[in-house]
């Protein structure tokens, strides 16, 4: 059952002199569940109340199944949207919640009860149709929100951050069967959230949304694993990724040298890649996520510090270093790693995995595990001694 | 500790003394004396029981009967009335405009000023024969009306007067309509319900807490109306405005009857008990309240 789909073009927002989204393109596949991702104030929710036609965009143009929807009103976009606060009448039944946007048609009651009685098979909530919302829990609520979705048989589906009233138990759990009804609906669906585990969970595609413009847009570990700057890089994983003032040594015929700042012992650590983009002396940013690097011998390493916070999770352990001269770093190890606050400890990292951003924040070349094709992407990292 | 509590008594003691010597001791006092035959300008103690003869009294008596009637009709014209229009002037102050701030200050003025003697006497001036009114009726070359004369325009005068009372309902009506979540809005646009139908289907139902609010207070404070008709119109004419507040006024202090006006007193306050009864029993199936009640426990978390 998959349903059209949805195209931005160079769609702006401005509030008087204040401009909440800038030039966004953005193209979604149909049968699509694309997250939106961005910090707070990014423009993620006006982006998606301009695509419901709750707010007029200022330039630009959206399309929906191939229509030119811009101007028109909201029950006639072909879209449903579930609000952050449910939005639910408190007035109505949850039956009547759900089909009172097919009554607004004027739909024959008939046809409204088969379909809330559907919509409501699929979200299990057949036994509480006639309660009044407060007479249900903060997930049921929620699934009447997404019931009242479906009932409309939309071809988009908006989300506005659907899970974030919800405590972290039930988030994951709703997160689920978000997922799962996607792939029963097969319906696109444009999904906004702050937070990047449900992005990288829930997404086909992911757009990180910043400043009010798209930094990148791609499937999740595409994103992950090739973050295009130094903002979607600090952005997806968590913990987040270590950053480490660096600049480049030198620069050879497929070799990049680079000296960290705040390394020590002697030679200072330099990684290797090759790359067009950089010059001998120019500032750069080397990043490691925390679950490449690895706990060393602090003689035998070119960084090292003292732990100042061991955090065990169970599964896994986060260790916080602080070495001289630099920020501090975060490390994720196994969880029965023998480490304690204080210890004195060197750093190692796989340099495959290590990513490179240049001064305006862009990510230079890309590790060379990023796509499995190293020669491909042109990246070619190895620690130099 | 005891130091405290002696302060907090000697701070409460002014309220206590007030409330028992102004409003329980008239209270239980008009209650007995609703069974007597006291008068005025008697002592005390010449008062006679005379059991329910006041209340029994009354039913023979055609004024009672015509301000009784008078009373119901003002209060059944006024109170909706007072609703609507205060409703509808917190719908439309409710709009994000330049300057709101202003006149919703300048509308609720009226209420400030509206219920004063002062305003009454204006009044009484503004619907005189050649009053303001009038005078404005001849510029358009219209006829002038006998407002305070005839029967029928008479009532509509202290009506009006009302009417123009709204400010404290308006200004509670546009709390519960900013109260109301500007997403429950936003949903019923995005299920294709336009102006009117969210204010039927929206509006109308989340503020019906706020309406029966207003409700209440506003038939106690109708049943109890006394300066409109008492300055401007005097319960005239034919005994056109005789509202009952009025008429117990005058059996106590222009005919002394004062055990018969106590007897009036209870029975207004018994109407006025059961019009909020009625309205507390009736909630039930009108008032829509968002919050959870006790009676409705959550369901469970599948």
């Amino acid at each position: 059952m998959t349903r059209g789909g949805l195209a931005l073009e160079g769609l702006c927002k401005r509030f008087g002199s204040v401009e909440i989204l800038r030039d966004v393109q953005l193209e979604v596949a149909p049968g699509d569940l694309i997250v939106v991702v961005g910090p707070s104030g990014c423009g993620k929710s006006t982006l998606l109340r301009l695509v419901a036609g709750l707010e007029t965009p200022s330039a630009g143009r959206i399309r929906i199944g191939g229509r030119d929807v811009t101007a028109v009103p909201p029950a006639e976009r072909g879209i449903a949207m579930v609000f952050q606060s449910y939005a639910l009448y408190p007035h109505m039944t949850v039956a009547q919640n759900m089909g009172f946007g097919l009554k607004m048609q004027g739909r024959p009651k008939a046809e409204i009860a088969e379909r809330v009685a559907r919509a409501a098979q699929i979200l299990q909530l057949g036994e509480y149709l006639d309660r009044k919302p407060r007479a249900l829990s903060g997930g049921q609520r929620q699934r009447v929100a997404i019931g009242r979705a479906i009932v409309r048989d939309p071809e988009i589906f908006l989300f506005d951050e659907p899970l974030s009233n919800l405590d972290a138990a039930l988030r994951g759990q709703m997160r689920v069967e978000i997922a799962r009804l996607h792939a029963q609906l097969g319906a696109t669906m444009l999904y906004v959230t702050h937070d990047q585990v449900e992005a990288m969970t829930l997404a086909s595609t992911i757009v990180i949304l910043n400043a009010g413009r798209v930094e990148q847009v791609g499937a999740p570990m595409e994103l992950y694993r090739r973050p295009a700057n130094r903002f979607v890089a600090g952005f997806l994983g968590a913990p987040r990724m270590n950053f480490v003032p660096a600049h480049v040594v030198s620069q050879s015929p497929g070799a990049l040298l680079i000296g960290l700042e705040g390394a020590t012992h002697g030679s200072p650590l330099r990684l290797v890649r090759a790359t067009e983009a950089a010059q001998v002396g120019m500032p750069v940013t080397l990043g490691m996520r925390p679950e490449h690097l690895r706990l060393a011998d602090a003689a035998a390493s070119l960084l090292h510090g003292s732990v100042t916070l061991v955090e065990r999770l169970g599964s896994e352990t986060l260790v916080y270093v602080k070495p001289e001269g630099a920020e501090q770093i975060t490390v994720k190890l196994d969880g029965g790693s023998a480490v304690a606050r204080g210890d004195l400890v060197g750093l190692q990292v796989d340099a495959a995995h290590c990513h490179l951003f240049g001064p305006d924040g862009s990510a230079i070349g890309a590790p060379s595990d990023a796509t499995g094709q190293s020669a491909a992407a042109g990246a070619n990292v190895r620690v130099a001694g | 500790m005891y130091e405290n509590r002696v302060a907090g008594v000697a701070y409460v003691l002014p309220f206590i003394f007030g409330l028992a010597a102004f409003t329980l001791f008239p209270f239980v006092a008009s209650l007995l004396l609703s069974f007597s035959d006291y008068q005025l300008q008697d002592p005390i103690d010449a008062a006679a029981f005379v059991g329910a003869e006041n209340y029994s009294a009354m039913f023979a008596d055609g004024t009672f009967r015509k301000s009784l009637g008078v009373t119901f009709l003002y209060v059944f014209v006024t109170v909706p009335l007072k609703l609507a229009f205060a409703l509808f002037i917190a719908w439309v102050l409710n709009f994000r405009l330049r300057g709101i701030g202003f006149f919703r200050t300048a509308y609720y003025l009226p209420s400030i000023l509206g219920g004063s003697v002062a305003i009454a006497v204006v009044w009484r001036y503004v619907f005189a024969g050649d009053g303001l009114v009038n005078q404005a009726f001849e510029l358009f070359g219209a006829e002038p009306v006998n407002w305070l004369g005839e029967p029928g325009y008479a009532m509509f005068s202290i009506v009006l007067l009302r009417l123009w009372q709204f400010g404290s309902a308006m200004v509670i009506f546009l709390a519960g309509l900013q109260a109301i979540p500007e997403d429950l809005y936003e949903a019923a646009r995005l299920d294709g319900a336009r102006g009117p139908r969210i204010f039927v289907s929206i509006t109308l139902p989340l503020l019906t807490p706020i309406i029966f609010f207003n409700f209440i207070m506003q038939v106690v404070q109708a049943f109890q109306e006394f300066n409109g008709p008492y300055v401007i119109t005097g319960g005239g004419p034919l005994k056109a405005t005789y509202l009952l507040p009025l008429m117990i006024y005058e059996e106590t202090f222009k005919y002394f009857n004062v055990g018969y006006a106590s007897a009036l007193s209870w029975l207004l306050f018994v109407i006025v008990a059961l019009f909020t009864a009625i309205a507390f029993w009736t909630s039930r199936y009108w008032v829509f309240y968002a919050q959870e009640r006790d009676e409705e426990k959550r369901g469970e978390e599948k």
